[in-house]
């Protein structure tokens, strides 16, 4: 809560809209304590006296009222109606909405299409028409304006609830015994309920125009009761010789309904959950880069990430979410990186090209060198003509890569003309094959088609097919089989296999799947919160882990062919990185820890490609 | 005992009426299922993505109601799909920990509902039996009073258990009940469902695309594909010496270390549509063995040797 007022009030016209909305409801609320005249005496002799007139402030109108008591009364009543209505066509429109969304199907239709025909009327001919039913008056009126708005919160919840009816909570709730009318109560509606006040901030303002609207056409309130739309119309024909009549409830109008449209906008910003993570900002074109120490020096790989150290900055808290990592490839090699859910691996492969969101992605440390080449200080342009071209990446889930408005071949061949300068048919032939090269049957046909006319197999074989499209020398593959079946999983890792050994492709393959990591790459590197805690030639890893957490971790994974048996856990979890412990980060769950293991950092022994960060390692290291 | 018997279960999803030409006979996305499962066995159920296990599972507990065949759990028929009345007997443990608990109410509040309202229970023993549940799937009270949020995908995966838990039914359905967390995590679980199994003497229905995590699980398994059983026999000897072409698949796609990568020969590998669904058995397309009987007459489940049974016209002999 005091978060919200705090986002709130940074946005300076929210709050100004705030505190002017603030001065008139205390002003409307103590309007009969106040020493006014009575609103409704006239004394025809005072008429059409000026403002700063002697006991008029604001002067009188054509009856010789005082204009600066009717304002006050007539915005009492102006917004009382406003927020009655709002109210009222907030419940009405959120049940209705709530109910369709809820029930779905046949009810949804039938009251959806109701609903529709009442937003086919103009709003004001509605109005109209049931004021002149009911007949005039100010409760008449706050009926049709409530009426009238009913149908944009009805299809306002309508959609919202329409989502959550099908999420699994619900479900979870019927099997818990619970009937219709308590998910709605107790389920749906706290999970509605922000929305609800986030449309009813922003429709008060246009409501209370509304009332004025109908109280101006004579709609509404009656003489002599005064209400802001009342007192316009009343003065409309004096508007030439006493304009102060008309501008004074005028202005009350315009602030009233400006302050709570300010308000209303600053509200709907503030629950915004993605301005709350403090992301106000479009990520930069490549991670923000803020290197202390030294520059580790150049190595003769293909692609070597040195010392890399990429932190999360947000608020007062820094995540180390790569820390001291170094890691490298020769062509035609594939090396594994290999952790669990938040242990950096991810977050390394997207340091490579600078990826990492920023803000709040910072690369704190070390260096990512291509061919020598430091990736991590180049400048944007440079950097840019390596993306794609030299390193590639695939991601995990190839229908959110793939546009879903383009055909994948005139994205595949776009690819392709962002590097080279060919024309449009000689990137149509270059796509196709490149879809052959992926294995893609019929692709002259499959060019054409688009993402989601693909199966998910098929799909991943043009993310493969755009990394491959310019010929690049590493492909970083970030959990490319996670989002697939097994038996498309050994199709696309066969197909990698097949084109690393053709092209001489350097391979970086993040996973956690040790079966995939032991059929495809030659070396694997183990990842734990942010740092590589053993590395070596996967057959030697895999067989003889030396890290306990790489044993344990391999024993937690159970293996096709071994019939029932109870499962090896690992318990507890891994740290924060945000709170790591000094020392080894795995210490905690550890059952070979010392006292030696909690303190001062703990370096990789053994020699290479066979190292491991352990001061009690399972095997002897070379 | 019986648990759990099904008896020509199916679901057909009705398509609308097209303004022109006749209408679609709908999708048949399950088709009709028979099997009994014993008290106090785990049924693993295997299949791929769009082979049904989800609709299945749904019609199991009631979320679903289906469009042919009985459901009987210990002998009580169950055929109004309500979810309070299966709630009792059936629980389900969901996929995704987290979008399985409202995220407006505090766990207390969540563990409360079923025992309120499937048990009638008071507020007194509402939390004395909150406490029995929580220590034994190794929770902290102190989470009672924590919004879901809070917790990590394994802790709210023990949650969502002890949810089920609540219920005190007699058998659960676990849909993918780890596929969600991590290798560490996900044998915390396994091993947490296994103690409780035993404990409650509970009948688990285990949901899962991972053949390993089945096999380590299960005492028998059901293989599915495009919504119907192709494979039913024991877990230690279903993967091992399948009948069925696509169970033989499933089990020589999982990646096992020291085995080198090949894909397994197989002629396509796309689903068929579901809204044209072949003639004869759905797999014809992708299997190496298929002939023109398999394109023109739909297998029926048949008794193999070891007490398998397959839907093959050409099952695998060895």
């Amino acid at each position: 809560m005091t978060r919200f007022l705090a986002l709130l009030v940074r946005n300076r016209l929210a709050a100004a809209g705030g505190i002017i909305l603030f001065c008139v409801l205390v002003l409307t609320l103590i309007t009969p304590f106040l020493p006014l005249q009575d609103p409704d005496v006239t004394a025809t002799a005072n008429r059409f006296l000026r403002p700063f007139s002697p006991g008029h402030l604001l002067g009188t109108d054509h009856l010789g009222r005082d204009l600066l008591s009717r304002l006050l009364w007539g915005t009492r009543l102006s917004l009382a109606v406003g927020i009655a209505a709002a109210v009222l066509a907030a419940v009405i429109g959120s049940a209705i909405g709530i109910t369709a969304g809820y029930f779905g199907g046949r009810t949804d239709n039938i009251i959806m299409r109701l609903v529709d025909m009442l937003m086919a009327f103009p709003y004001i001919l509605l109005a109209l028409a049931i004021v002149a039913a009911l007949g005039p008056g100010l409760m008449n009126a706050l009926i049709a304006v409530a009426a009238v708005n009913i149908p944009f919160f009805a299809r306002n919840i309508r959609g919202i609830t329409v989502g959550l009816a099908g999420q699994e909570f619900v479900d979870a709730a019927r099997l818990g015994g619970l009937g219709h009318t308590r998910i709605i109560l107790t389920e749906l509606l706290p999970n509605v309920i922000p929305v609800i006040v986030i449309a009813m901030s922003t429709t008060v303002g246009w409501m209370i125009l509304e009332t004025a609207g109908l109280s101006f056409l004579g709609l509404g309130s009656q003489p002599p009761q005064a209400d802001l739309g009342s007192m316009l119309g009343e003065a409309r024909s004096a508007l030439i010789t006493s304009p102060h009549t008309s501008v004074i409830p005028g202005l009350m109008i315009f602030i009233i309904v400006m302050s709570i449209n300010l308000l209303g906008d600053g509200v709907r910003d503030a629950l915004d959950p993605r301005l709350r993570s403090g992301a106000l900002s479009r990520p930069r074109a490549a991670t923000l880069v803020e290197r202390q120490g030294e520059i580790p020096a150049a190595s003769d790989d293909l692609l070597a990430i040195q010392e890399l150290e990429t932190q999360f900055h947000v608020g007062q808290r820094t995540y180390r979410a790569v820390n001291q990592v170094s890691l490298s490839v020769r062509p035609g090699e594939c090396l594994g990186v290999i952790g669990e859910s938040g242990s950096g691996k991810s977050v390394t492969a997207l340091s490579v090209m600078g990826l990492v969101a920023s803000p709040p992605g910072v690369i704190t440390g070390g260096a990512v060198r291509f061919r020598g080449d430091d990736l991590v200080g180049m400048p944007y342009e440079q950097l840019r003509q390596k993306r794609g071209d030299r390193v590639a990446y695939i991601f995990q889930d190839p229908l959110s890569t793939l546009h879903p408005l383009y055909r994948t071949g005139d994205q595949l061949a776009e690819a392709i003309r962002s590097h080279h300068r060919i024309d449009k048919a000689q990137a149509r032939a270059r796509a196709i094959d490149l879809f052959k090269a992926v294995r893609i049957p019929n692709a002259e046909s499959r060019i054409d088609n688009y993402p989601h006319e693909m199966s998910g197999g098929m799909r991943q074989r043009v993310g493969i097919a755009m990394a491959l499209a310019n010929e690049p020398d590493v492909i970083i593959a970030d959990e490319p089989t996670t989002a697939l079946d097994v038996t498309v999983q050994a199709q696309i890792l066969t197909l990698l296999d097949e084109l690393r050994r053709e092209r001489g492709l350097a391979i970086i393959f993040i996973t956690h799947d040790f079966g995939v990591v032991g059929q495809l790459c030659d070396r694997v590197a183990v990842m734990y919160a942010g740092r590589i805690i053993e590395e070596g030639p996967t057959g030697a890893v895999l067989a003889a882990p030396a890290h306990p957490y790489t044993k344990r971790l391999i024993a937690c994974v159970p293996e096709l062919g071994e019939g029932r048996r109870k499962l090896a856990a690992i318990p507890g979890l891994p740290p924060a990185v945000d709170r790591l412990p000094a020392g080894c980060a795995f210490a905690e769950r550890c059952d070979k820890a010392q006292e030696a293991c909690r303190t001062g950092d703990i370096s990789l022994s053994g020699t290479a490609p066979r190292t491991v960060r352990c001061l009690f390692p399972e095997e002897a290291m070379p | 005992m019986t648990a759990l018997k099904v008896d020509n279960l199916s679901k057909t999803f009705p398509l609308g009426r097209p303004f022109f030409g006749k209408a679609h006979p709908g999708v048949r996305a399950v088709r009709p299922i028979s099997f009994s499962v014993r008290t106090g066995e785990t049924l693993g159920i295997v299949g791929e993505s769009g082979c049904g296990k989800s609709t299945f599972a749904r019609m199991l507990v009631g979320l679903l109601s289906p469009s042919t065949g009985t459901i009987e759990i210990e002998g009580r028929a169950l055929d109004n799909a309500d979810p309070a009345a299966f709630g009792r007997l059936i629980q389900y443990v969901f996929q995704d920990p987290i979008s399985s608990l409202n995220p407006r109410k505090t766990i207390r509040q969540i563990m409360e509902v079923p025992l309120k309202r499937l048990h009638g229970l008071g507020k007194a023993e509402r939390h004395v039996r909150i406490r029995e549940i929580f220590s034994q799937v190794n929770l902290r009270e102190e989470f009672l009073d924590r919004y879901p949020h809070e917790f990590s995908g394994g802790q709210a995966q023990r949650i969502g258990i002890a949810r089920a838990l609540a219920a005190a039914p007699r058998i659960m359905v676990l849909d993918e009940p780890v596929s969600a967390l991590d290798v560490s995590v996900q044998a915390q679980v396994l091993n947490l469902l296994a103690e409780l199994k035993q404990q409650y003497e509970l009948t688990y229905l285990f949901i899962s695309h991972d053949l390993a995590v089945v096999e380590a699980v299960s005492e028998r398994v059901i293989v599915l594909y495009f919504g119907s059983v192709v494979e039913i026999g024991d877990a230690e000897t279903i993967f091992n010496a399948p009948k069925h072409p696509y169970t033989r698949l499933l089990a020589q796609s999982a990646p096992i270390v020291g085995r080198p990568l090949t894909a397994p020969e197989q002629k396509d590998n796309e689903l068929p549509d579901p809204l044209n669904p072949p003639a004869g058995c759905a797999f014809a397309g992708r299997c190496l063995r298929a002939s023109d009987l398999c394109r023109h007459q739909e297998p029926q489940l048949s008794s193999m040797e070891n007490g398998q049974f397959a839907a093959c016209h050409h099952p695998i002999e060895d």
